[in-house]
């Protein structure tokens, strides 16, 4: 049986151990600012067509107003038919995927059957649920299995809906009006991965906290087409400067040596056998 | 993102604000409830079917909080398989409301959803029970969500005894298209659950399909 937790039943009911410790950490920093959590501030998208699923996310991950990764993964794998995008809180997006495609995996192990998505948004809806919103992770879960091809989003308070199109992050607004206008049943692969990438590019020019490139990754019944990036951002920077400078570079004023009178304590020699 | 505070709907909790509405006729029951799911100010999903199964012929209608509303569905779903194994028949509806209204009132602090339970058994024909902060009550029909709050009057001058099928479903879908008009939570589509001991007939009226009142 796959759970959230695979070695230890979790305790009945809500589980707020992390609030003592978030407030004992805030009493280190006696009133100034605490460091903000990695938000992904994100843009991520996904689309039901014809052969399967078509996920889509942008590759900005800021911390405030500093872009702390340009080229971060939002597009994670849960098991080989079925990846996952994540917006909110950029550690706890990554964990939960983690946590949920290893229980997955040793699910598949046990049974010898490919997870179907239904089951991953179980395990997922069950952990966030009982966290009570303290995991800041708003996934969409995208996937193909023997009961079709299936999208669903799930919030961080562990609400569940299950829909043909979807767009979350703070850029979603403006994807999803594209997905409003551009979706229709039964797309072409094609259409649907320009469906996509409109989508997050519409985000990615409205909101501040999504940007670079584009990922996307395509799953059928045939298998996974994860393309890294499929469209690069044109503000593009090459470094022209080097960062290595050579010895000599930094004058040298003083120079004091001292040695070190160390004895011998015990000695061993060990023969290894390398034969 | 510079300065500004972050949007309302990544830190809120996601609400169905919702209008959900249950009947009852002779023979059977009639829910209906719309298929808004908002968080602060952004809807989260246009097209959410509020009416869950509990068992073959025992529906609940979901508002509140969508994930403690969701979630209570799926316990009682749970348990309401474990019992009618037990006893070998199917639930009675009273039952189903029962378990509904033992998790709404041991975990009263915690939660902010409320269950309409409503189905048809053959013992008592259809029932609805309300089912709100962990009382139980039967009652001829029961309104909730944030938009009942527009059409108490409309419900109460329009109810009356002993109406049947057709003119129960009339009567649902004429007060969710009155409340859907007037509460910014409430919206959407209306979807519309009829059980009876021959069956459960589930259907969806879209947006322009929906009566219009004075205001059209």
């Amino acid at each position: 049986m796959a759970l959230s937790n695979v070695l230890e039943t979790p305790a009945a009911g809500f589980n707020f151990e992390n609030a003592a410790r978030n407030a004992a950490l805030e009493g280190l920093f006696d009133g100034g600012q605490t460091p903000k959590p990695l938000k992904t501030g994100t843009t991520i998208a996904g689309v039901v067509f014809k052969d399967g699923v078509v996920l889509g996310a942008d590759t900005r991950a800021t911390s405030s107003e500093v872009v702390a990764d340009k080229m971060c993964a939002k597009i994670h794998y849960i098991s080989p038919n079925i990846y996952c995008c994540g917006a909110g809180t950029a550690a706890d997006t990554e964990k939960t995927t983690d946590l949920l495609s290893s229980n997955l995996t040793i699910y598949s192990l046990n049974s010898g059957r490919n997870p179907r998505v239904v089951m991953a948004v179980n395990i997922l809806q069950d952990m966030l649920y009982r966290y009570h919103g303290q995991i800041g992770a708003s996934l969409i879960l995208g996937g193909v299995d023997c009961t079709g091809n299936h999208l669903y989003t799930v919030g961080p308070y562990g609400s569940v809906n299950k829909v043909p199109y979807l767009a979350m992050g703070s850029g979603d607004l403006a994807a999803l009006a594209i997905l409003e206008d551009g979706f229709k049943h039964d797309l072409e692969l094609e259409k649907a991965k320009e469906l996509v990438r409109a989508a997050i590019h519409a985000g990615i020019m409205s909101d501040l906290g999504s940007g670079n490139n584009i990922d996307i990754c395509v799953i059928t019944k045939q298998g996974v087409d994860y393309i890294r990036p499929y469209q690069e951002s044109e503000y593009k920077d090459d470094r022209k400067m080097k960062y290595k400078y050579r010895p000599g570079t930094t004058a040298v004023l003083t120079e004091k040596v001292v040695p070190l009178k160390l004895e011998v304590v015990q000695e061993t020699v060990q023969k290894m056998d390398t034969a | 993102m510079l300065g500004e505070t972050e949007p309302q709907w990544l830190s809120e909790e996601v609400k169905t604000g919702t209008t959900i509405i249950a009947i009852e006729f002779d023979g059977g029951v009639v829910l209906g409830s719309d298929s808004r799911v908002s968080a602060g100010e952004s809807v989260v999903n246009r097209v959410m079917n509020k009416l869950s199964p509990l068992h073959d012929k025992i529906y609940c209608a979901l508002s509140g909080s969508a994930a403690d509303a969701q979630t209570i569905a799926e316990m009682v779903n749970y348990q309401l398989d474990v019992h009618s194994i037990e006893i070998g028949e199917d639930p009675q509806v009273r039952s189903a409301a029962t378990l509904v209204r033992n998790i709404s009132y041991k975990y009263k602090e915690e939660l902010s959803a409320h269950l309409i339970v409503a189905g048809w058994d053959r013992r008592a024909g259809g029932q609805v029970f309300a089912t709100l902060n962990g009382l139980l009550t039967r009652q001829p029909f029961a309104v909730g969500g944030s938009g009942s709050f527009y059409v108490y009057g409309f419900v109460d001058a329009e109810y009356r005894k002993r109406m049947s099928k057709e003119e129960c479903q009339q009567f649902v879908v004429n007060t969710l298209s009155l409340a859907m008009n007037r509460d910014g939570s409430s919206g959407g589509v209306a979807y519309l659950v009829t059980i009876d001991e021959h069956g459960t007939e589930e259907k969806v009226i879209l947006g322009n399909d929906l009566p219009t009142f004075f205001d059209q």
